[in-house]
């Protein structure tokens, strides 16, 4: 199918080059990160570099195999992506399933698949690609009309099966991630009123870890009380929308009373747990959860769990306005930071480079996402618009989940900084994500004719 | 369809936007408008290790020094770091127990935290330093840290050089400004304390960066922030080691002290108190040791009675009284006052000790003799001078002139805590006597021979012998001549010492008589014992009543007769007649001084001396009595604790209750009219001061560790 010949024109020919030049703009960036992190003033970097001991060399590697990847992408016949995209979501559940059988032990978490050459591959990072793909064939379906609430729940179960995979396989934040999803959904024609509910209960549930839950629960039926009573001539003339708002007056309350706490205490792990208090500046009790009781026992004499947020915070902090300058800053060469070249990246950066730094380098992120909504907009087929603003998602999940981590934020899930984050697996993502997405964009004319 | 829903695009926009100015508000608030950050990261990975300089040395006016410095060391250790440590064996090494083991840790940790080097056993014995640099690779985390400690080749002078010890907290809030540190040692009393920022010198930092695990990675930022330790200066003093030697050995079991002072210079060549302690004793780990054994003791032997010690100066003070009066122009030197052993022009006879015909015919002869009634007459007189119209104004310039003396206020010698003992003035009188105007020269009387009310330290007493002795002024007594590079701030300190004192217009001519008036006293007057080999001398015997119990015994005096070139005062307590014990001492220590040897028949002599025993009896009970608790260490006490002792104010200054009050009241009423034997209220008076200085000492030997525990 793939053998189509390619078109030498074809290949340059409408390929965004601002996005290729971001694209290798952060690669290097990213590199340059690592190697602050693994950065040795006694050692010889440059012989280092070549023999590929160290992350920042193996990154190169990466780079330039991704590198291929994309120019291989780039070649492809774009009708590719849509005819390939229900078996490779298929073969992405397959070899996600797979893990569990043959699955090696990474930090914790059963999600890799060993390769060869000591690589280890991570199906569920590839399945981010497939989902993103099988949701805009799907979607993209002259018969599918995404207004109905029949085709969005298909679409969400597209998406629930490979999550629900990752979080068997104790990958939180990969889990996490699908929720990007929404955003294509809501630009195909999600309800609003979605992301209200599921807004409103993000700020229930921070609201219920913040406040005292009676007195919370208090506020709550306050404020429904002053609302009835001041909407009361309204009411009077349809007596539904009383039962309406008693009914969302009801479901708070038991939020607050009922689901949050059995959430956190037979739902979430105690760490994860502790995390989400800590991010809000409380102790979570982990005697209360009934989940990790026993587990938790072997956790004890370890740092403690902000201890990486902590550090994070005062990598970044030190920082300052201008930065402590290339490979000065103190938290980085004395490796206070764990997983500084993977998941907490952004403090070698921001150390180094301070609040100049961070700032630019959000805004070139920013960018990069106004410029992948642009290449959105103007695409003519449904399949490349759902697929852009996956695309979109993705990334900006990534990127707003990893930042605000290490700025405590949000509590700490394993995500790594799209692009930036040293390792193979994850740059591979990023790269067919984007290079796909520029493919699609280059054939924009073509798909109508 | 493209164009269906296409206004989400914004709003998808806008929610990006939107956490991204959330998370850029976060990063401001990080890295901009925090400071904490930048201090928890120095605090994580920059490492400051302190060298320590050198603290000066102090060396006496022949280039001895009298202390130095030696290097001890402590057994350290980074908590964090002592992580599969050999503790059975370590326990054994320093023989504790592994209960000990812990505390000390917790102790290490809760002072400097687990990252730190905190101080697990100071000051090894060379056995101990020994055992643990073979063992050392058994305890991970544990070093070896080199420390400079003091050491006294001499084992002298500890009164006068004080010691160091460690900061503590009380330190540390007093010297907020004065950088030091947890973990520094300064000088706590004596010439340590007083010249501390000159023997200190200035502590360096060197900077490293540490990582996560407390490995040391290299200098920071190539070391330009490190600074450089710069050594104490050395302190050049007046003193004489050898005739320091001397005089705590004459003091020996005895209580007092000497000051031996060159009138020329006013700088001190000796200064000693006794008891007095090895101040080896309170270096290195014996200070632990001694500490409390020194703090508890009943004689005080930390307890510098040279310039904290106040004493009735008795009849030492005759030669003063003269010369107030001389240069009031109330006598010449040929007045003469008929004493028929006693002085009955008060009332209450006053006893002397002569009473033939013509033994206070003149100042001279009367200074020999030492006359009570002659000077009690000349006190008298400058009391009721006409001049000042009544007996309080006559009062008041008499004190005047005691006070520019030097008695009766502080001189500025260059010690701590120098007490200003007591010239009582008008005030006092004022509220024992009632309505100023029935003042009369009589209530005061005996001030005139340096008793009632009036005390004096020994320094002030030798002081005034330089006074006489350069004829109408004296130098400021001080013990450092010179700093090593003196700079300007030095010299503003040391220009007090270097300023003549200039406080009679007595011309010397009378001056000259009162000096063969008090060489008199060694030819044939109360001192005719009492000899100089080799030189002619002038000197004064006091025998000083006091509420304590038997009476002090002093010596004043000066040598050579013309051109003299040293002063000596020395008070022994409750040892009877100043020529009998405080004499025979002043002159051997003069000798020593003005021959730089003793004679044969001198040295015979002082070791003699040293051997005689005139400790109180009370106190030799106090001894047998604590005997086990005396030995018992108490190593509990702050370092700030001696120097509280240090400063407490000696308690034979008595101060009458109401009711001593009341007692006197009736003494001198009695005195004035009927003539009516006093002794037996004079006892109880007595009985009533020993108990307000019982009362006083409990007080003083209370250890008072809950204020600085805190």
């Amino acid at each position: 199918m793939s053998t189509t010949t390619p078109n030498q024109n074809s290949f340059s020919k409408g390929t965004d080059l601002a996005v290729i030049i971001l694209y290798f703009a952060m690669i290097a960036i990213g590199i340059l990160c690592i190697f602050m992190v693994e950065y040795n003033p006694n050692g010889n970097w440059s012989s280092s570099l070549i023999a590929g001991k160290n992350s920042y060399s193996k990154q190169i590697y990466f780079a330039i195999f991704c590198s291929f990847i994309g120019i291989f992408i780039l070649l492809l016949d774009s009708k590719v992506f849509t005819a390939l995209a229900n078996i490779l979501y298929g073969g992405g559940i397959l070899l996600m399933l797979a893990t569990f059988v043959i699955g090696k032990n990474i930090n914790g978490s059963k999600s890799w698949i060993p390769i060869a050459g000591g690589f280890n591959l991570q199906p569920a990072e590839l399945c981010k690609i497939f989902t993103a793909l099988i949701i805009a064939k799907y979607i993209a379906k002259p018969e599918t009309d995404f207004t109905r609430l029949k085709s969005q729940l298909i679409a969400f179960a597209m998406i629930a099966l490979p999550a629900a995979l990752s979080i068997m396989q104790h990958e939180m934040g990969l889990a996490l991630v699908y929720s990007a999803f929404i955003f294509a959904m809501y630009r195909e024609g999600l309800p609003p009123l979605i992301l209200i509910v599921g807004l409103s209960f993000a700020i229930l549930v921070i609201a219920t870890l913040l406040i005292e839950p009676s007195i919370l629960s208090m506020i709550i039926t306050g404020i429904s009380g002053l609302f009835i009573l001041s909407m009361i001539k309204r009411f009077k003339r349809n007596k539904f929308k009383i039962f309406v708002v008693l009914g969302i007056w009801a479901v708070c309350f038991g939020s607050i009373r009922y689901v949050v706490p059995y959430i956190f205490n037979n739902v979430f792990e105690c760490y994860q747990s502790t995390r989400i208090y800590s991010m809000v500046g409380k102790e979570y009790d982990c005697s209360q959860n009934k989940k990790s009781a026993a587990t938790a026992e072997k956790k004890k004499g370890k740092k403690p769990d902000d201890y990486n947020v902590k550090q994070s915070k005062i990598a970044i902090g030190s920082g300052g306005f201008w930065g402590r300058g290339f490979l000065k800053g103190t938290q980085t060469r004395g490796k206070y930071v764990p997983e500084q070249n993977t998941d907490f990246i952004f403090t070698s950066l921001g150390e180094a480079f301070g609040f100049v730094g961070t700032f630019t380098f959000l805004g070139l992120y920013l960018f990069f996402l106004f410029r992948l909504i642009r290449i959105a907009e103007r695409q003519r087929s449904t399949f490349s618009r759902v697929y852009a603003y996956s695309v979109v998602g993705i990334f900006f999940f990534h990127i707003a989940v990893n930042i605000s981590m290490t700025i405590g934020l949000f509590p700490v899930v394993g995500i790594p900084l799209p692009l930036i984050s040293y390792g193979g697996s994850s740059l591979l993502t990023f790269t067919v994500l984007v290079f796909v997405l520029l493919r699609l964009d280059a054939d924009r004319q073509m798909v109508l004719r | 369809m493209a164009l269906y829903n296409s206004n989400r695009s914004g709003i998808i926009q806008i929610i990006i936007g939107v956490v991204v100015a959330i998370i850029v508000g976060q990063l401001i608030s990080l890295q901009i408008f925090s400071n904490r950050y930048k201090l928890a990261a120095d605090n994580n990975a920059i490492f400051r290790k302190i060298i320590y300089p050198d603290r000066g040395i102090i060396y006496d006016r022949k280039k001895r020094a009298l202390l130095e410095n030696t290097i001890s060391y402590d057994l350290v250790v980074i908590p964090n770091e002592a992580k599969g440590v050999d503790t059975a064996a370590l326990c054994e090494i320093l023989k504790i127990d592994k209960e000990e083991y812990i505390k000390r840790m917790i102790d290490v940790i809760v002072k400097n935290s687990r990252v730190k080097v905190g101080v697990f056993e100071p000051f090894l014995t060379p056995e101990l330093y020994a055992q643990l640099t073979e063992n050392l690779y058994r305890f991970p985390g544990f070093s070896l840290s080199e420390r400079s400690i003091r050491n006294y080749p001499y084992n002298t002078a500890a009164h006068v050089l004080g010691y160091v010890a460690e900061v503590d907290i009380n330190f540390l809030q007093k010297h907020e400004t004065d950088g030091y540190e947890m973990g520094d040692y300064a000088g706590m009393t004596g010439l340590e304390k007083q010249y501390e920022d000159v023997l200190m010198g200035q502590r360096g930092v060197k900077r490293y960066l540490r990582d996560n695990k407390g490995k040391i990675q290299g200098a920071f930022e190539k070391g330009q922030f490190d600074t450089v330790a710069v050594a104490g200066r050395n302190l050049y003093t007046t003193m004489d080691v050898e005739v320091q030697q001397l005089a705590e050995k004459l003091l020996q079991n005895k209580i007092g002290s000497a000051v031996v002072l060159n009138p020329k210079t006013g700088g001190v060549i000796a200064m000693a108190s006794s008891p007095g302690y090895n101040p080896n004793l309170l270096t290195g780990n014996q200070r632990r040791r001694t500490i409390g054994t020194l703090l508890t003791d009943t004689a005080r032997p930390i307890y510098n009675r040279a310039i904290k010690g106040q004493y009735p100066p008795g009849s030492t003070f005759k030669p003063m009284g003269a010369l107030i009066a001389l240069d009031e122009g109330l006598i010449s030197p040929g007045y003469g006052y008929n004493c028929y052993g006693s002085y009955n022009a008060c009332g209450d006879p006053r006893k002397c000790t002569h009473s033939n015909a013509g033994h206070a015919a003149n100042l001279q002869v009367a200074l020999a003799n030492s006359c009570n009634s002659y000077f009690l007459q000349v006190f008298r007189m400058a009391i009721d001078n006409p001049k000042y119209g009544n007996a309080k104004a006559g009062y008041i310039k008499w004190k005047e002139y005691v006070n520019s003396f030097g008695l009766g206020r502080k001189l500025g010698i260059d010690l701590p805590s120098e007490n200003k003992a007591n010239i009582p003035d008008t005030a006092a009188y004022n509220k024992d006597f009632g309505n100023p105007t029935s003042w009369n020269s009589c209530y005061m009387l005996t001030l005139g021979i340096g008793q009632d009310r009036m005390t004096a330290t020994p320094l002030q007493l030798a002081n005034s012998m330089a006074l006489i002795a350069n004829e109408g002024y004296y130098y400021t007594p001080h013990f450092v001549d010179s700093i090593e590079e003196e700079d300007k701030e030095d010299k503003a300190v040391l220009s007090k010492y270097r300023t003549k004192q200039d406080v009679t217009k007595i011309s010397s001519d009378i001056f000259k008589i009162i000096k063969e008036g008090m060489h008199d006293v060694t030819v044939y007057g109360t001192a005719n014992g009492v000899k100089l080999p080799g030189h002619e001398y002038c000197a004064k015997t006091g025998t000083a009543q006091n509420p304590h119990g038997e009476n002090h015994s002093i010596f004043v005096c000066f040598a050579p007769k013309e051109n003299p070139k040293v002063a000596v005062a020395v008070v022994v307590e409750n040892a009877g007649y100043g020529a009998t014990w405080a004499g025979p001492i002043s002159t051997l220590l003069m000798e020593k001084y003005l021959n730089d040897t003793l004679t044969p028949e001198s040295a015979k002599k002082s070791d003699e001396l040293a051997k005689v025993d005139l400790m109180p009896q009370s106190i030799k009970d106090w001894y047998i009595k604590n005997k086990s608790d005396r030995l018992k260490p108490i190593d509990e006490y702050q370092n700030d604790e001696l120097g509280d002792v240090w400063d407490m104010e000696m308690v034979s200054e008595y101060k009458p209750k109401p009711k001593v009050q009341d007692t006197i009241k009736k003494v001198v009423d009695s005195a004035t009219s009927k003539n009516e034997p006093t002794s037996p209220k004079r006892s109880s008076l007595k009985k009533d001061s020993a108990a307000i200085l019982q009362k006083k000492k409990k007080k003083i030997t209370r250890p008072k560790n809950v204020n600085h525990n805190t």
